[in-house]
């Protein structure tokens, strides 16, 4: 494939992009006040694939949110590249995610106003590493890699649901982050284009060495993972 | 283009319907701003400015006499002040030569005119009625007063200033006299009878002054009222009036004169002005704040519907700051534009207020609505758009801001 995908590859610090352990979190409120994550550790190299798979409600957003650092933990620590980041304040936590963390959300993907190239602009346009036209030119080649080559101005509100979740996955890998945490990549796509993603990824963790971290009900994709974590009931098993 | 902006901008072409509400909230803020402070300030202007044109910026009138008290306490002018009730005055100006030459030596004064009043009997050969005649040099007077831009027959000017035997007569003495120009009239005053012929008629559009003034020369007035030194005021015009206070209390000071400036003279109408413009600024006040509270409406609903897009924002590493600014973007390019159309729309709103007929012929005479547009009243139309948007839009900009996106993506944010 094509070199800017490896170019600017992130000097491993250490073997662990991400580790975290005893992570705690309660959702909800009084008497509907939930402990959701009962104490989760976990941690992942660089150029490794992970799947998190386990039954549904069994707490596997939540802690892809407190990994992405989109949320704090009651109790437990998160390491980011070697950095404690589970006490650190709000504006380091954005900063990191902006620099290392890419992430696909599980149900809203794309800012709808924006085409797919501007939704996969965006993160670049506030890393500000390249030029308008690098970035461009990046951008075109994530939408090429994932199947989009010829629906780069689309708007967001006039793609598909399954093509709004291959933008939203070229959008993570924009600022070629050391963290790719994924929610059910492919969760919406077929068969063809689940091995697309999918294949991207991993080709990305091995040439580049990044850690992704996906959560999936596909035992398939699971199965081609380098590591599968099974969840239940808040706890890995 | 900052990142921000461009988000700012592209959420607000969207949302095409809840931008053109704030914007005609701004633009009819803004305009009606405009419009009312145009309307207000020009009925006060064009009054303080016929007053002006008519009496002068100011009148020096009686001569203060130094009583006792006050020649011991002189050089102390504190303590003058405070002694006023103690000063008496003595009626008119004796020795009016004197005292213009040294009025004429103040920078800000722009002319100085002796005026001689009597109350006199005029007839015509119609009917008799009571006025009053102002004696006075045309060559002074024209320097204190519009008198020569209101003859309503200008060649008559020119007569009034050759023969000694003419007067200048108001529009609404005239009419009521039924008098056109070149006849005669008879003044009667202390028991004698003089004949003149009216040079012309003037009008200065105040009923007062256009019913009772007979202007005749000063000259011709000292003979006819039997007085042959003295003037009852002289009559002073500034090219600064605004200055007037400051000038009169210094001249009082030098020509122990009382010296009256129009604003104390006015006091009465000027604060009708005042109450008026006050309550045009309540108006004001009160329409604005409607509009802004219509402007957090609409960026708080802009807010709410924008979570999800904050929270994708947020991770992918936009900050707090970045938030707040894409909201107050959308204000600021909401209020860019209604500052412009709104300046435009109050300009043109304005201009059409003063083509509505309004005949006014008591205190000043018009027959329109009159307004005075000036960059002033942009300046604070705009700066009040500004600093309420800017409030308006900061509260729902910093909520959007404080939004986790943890919260917002399980859909627990309030
Ligand atoms: N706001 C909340 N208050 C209380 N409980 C909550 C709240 N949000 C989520 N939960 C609970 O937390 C648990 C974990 O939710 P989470 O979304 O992490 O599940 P998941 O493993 O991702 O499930 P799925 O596979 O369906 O996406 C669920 O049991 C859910 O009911
Ligand atoms: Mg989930």
């Amino acid at each position: 494939m094509s070199t800017p995908l490896h170019a600017v590859s992130a000097a491993p610090v250490g073997d662990f992009a991400l580790r975290c352990s005893g992570l705690q979190r309660y959702l909800g409120q009084g008497d509907g006040r939930v402990h959701v994550l009962k104490g989760v550790s976990f941690e992942a190299r660089r150029g490794q694939v992970y799947a998190i798979v386990g039954p549904s409600g069994c707490g596997k957003s939540t802690l892809l949110y407190l990994l992405g650092l989109l949320d704090q933990p009651d109790g437990g620590d998160i390491e980011i590249n070697g950095q404690r980041m589970s006490n650190s304040d709000d504006f380091a936590r954005t900063a990191a995610r902006g620099a290392h963390i890419g992430f696909v959300f599980q149900f809203h993907f794309l800012m709808l106003e924006f085409t797919a190239l501007e939704n996969v602009m965006m993160p670049m346009r506030k890393l500000g590493r390249l030029t308008a036209p690098e970035m461009e030119a990046r951008a075109r080649m994530l939408l090429e890699a994932v199947g989009l080559g010829s629906k780069t101005h689309r708007l967001g509100t006039q793609l598909s649901g399954g093509e709004q979740q291959r933008v939203a996955v070229a959008r993570a890998l924009a600022n070629q982050p050391s963290i790719i945490l994924a929610d059910e990549p492919t969760g919406n796509l077929d068969v063809k284009n689940s091995a697309l993603v999918f294949d991207l990824l991993t080709r990305l963790a091995k040439d580049n060495g990044q850690a992704v971290i996906l959560v999936t009900h596909n035992p398939e994709i699971a199965q081609r993972c380098d590591v599968t974590r099974p969840m239940r009931d808040g706890l890995f098993v | 283009m900052s990142p921000n902006f461009r988000i700012a901008f592209r959420f607000l072409t969207a949302k095409k319907r809840a931008m053109l509400m704030s914007l005609s909230c701004t633009v009819l803020g803004v305009g009606l701003f405009i419009v009312t402070q145009a309307t207000t300030s020009g009925f006060e202007e064009f009054f303080v400015k016929t007053l002006l044109g008519t009496d002068g910026a100011m009148r020096i009138e009686d001569r203060i006499q130094d009583t006792l008290r006050s020649m011991e306490v002189a050089g102390s002018p504190d303590f003058q002040i405070r002694q006023r009730e103690g000063v008496k005055y003595i009626e008119g100006v004796e020795e009016p030569q004197v005292i213009m030459d040294t009025v004429r030596s103040f920078a800000n004064v722009r002319g100085v005119s002796a005026v001689l009043r009597g109350n006199v009997q005029v007839s015509s050969s119609f009917k008799t009625e009571d006025a009053q005649v102002f004696g006075i040099k045309l060559e002074d007077h024209r320097f204190v007063s519009e008198l020569e831009r209101k003859i309503t027959t200008p060649e008559g000017l020119g007569k009034f200033q050759e023969s000694a035997g003419s007067a200048l007569v108001g529009r609404v003495l005239a009419d009521r006299l039924q008098l056109t120009v070149n006849e005669s009239i008879v003044i009667n005053a202390r028991g004698e009878s003089r004949r003149y012929v009216v040079a012309a008629i003037y009008e200065t559009g105040v009923r007062d002054i256009d019913k009772t003034r007979i202007y005749i020369d000063l000259a011709e007035a000292r003979s006819l009222l039997r007085k042959p030194t003295g003037a009852t005021f002289l009559q002073i015009s500034l090219h600064d009036p605004k200055r007037a206070r400051q000038e009169a209390a210094h001249m009082e000071e030098v020509l122990r004169h009382s010296v009256r400036p129009w604003q104390e003279r006015e006091k009465e109408w000027l604060s009708v002005f005042r109450a008026l413009s006050v309550s045009s600024a309540i108006t004001v006040t009160v329409f604005t704040l409607i509009a802004s509270l219509a402007m957090f409406n609409t960026l708080a609903m802009i807010v709410l519907e924008k979570t999800k897009d904050i929270a994708i924002l947020r991770s992918m590493g936009y900050e707090r700051r970045d938030i707040t600014r894409i909201f107050l973007w959308q204000a600021a390019i909401v209020l860019a534009i209604g500052a412009i159309v709104g300046g435009v729309f109050g300009a043109a709103v304005s201009w059409g207020v003063s083509l509505v007929p309004l005949p006014i012929n008591t205190l000043f005479k018009t027959e329109h609505f009159i307004v005075a547009l000036s960059p002033w009243h942009f300046v604070q139309a705009i700066t009040t758009a500004v600093v309420m948007v800017m409030i308006a839009s900061l509260v729902p900009a910093r909520r959007a801001a404080r939004l986790e996106p943890g919260d917002i993506v399980r859909g627990t944010a309030q």
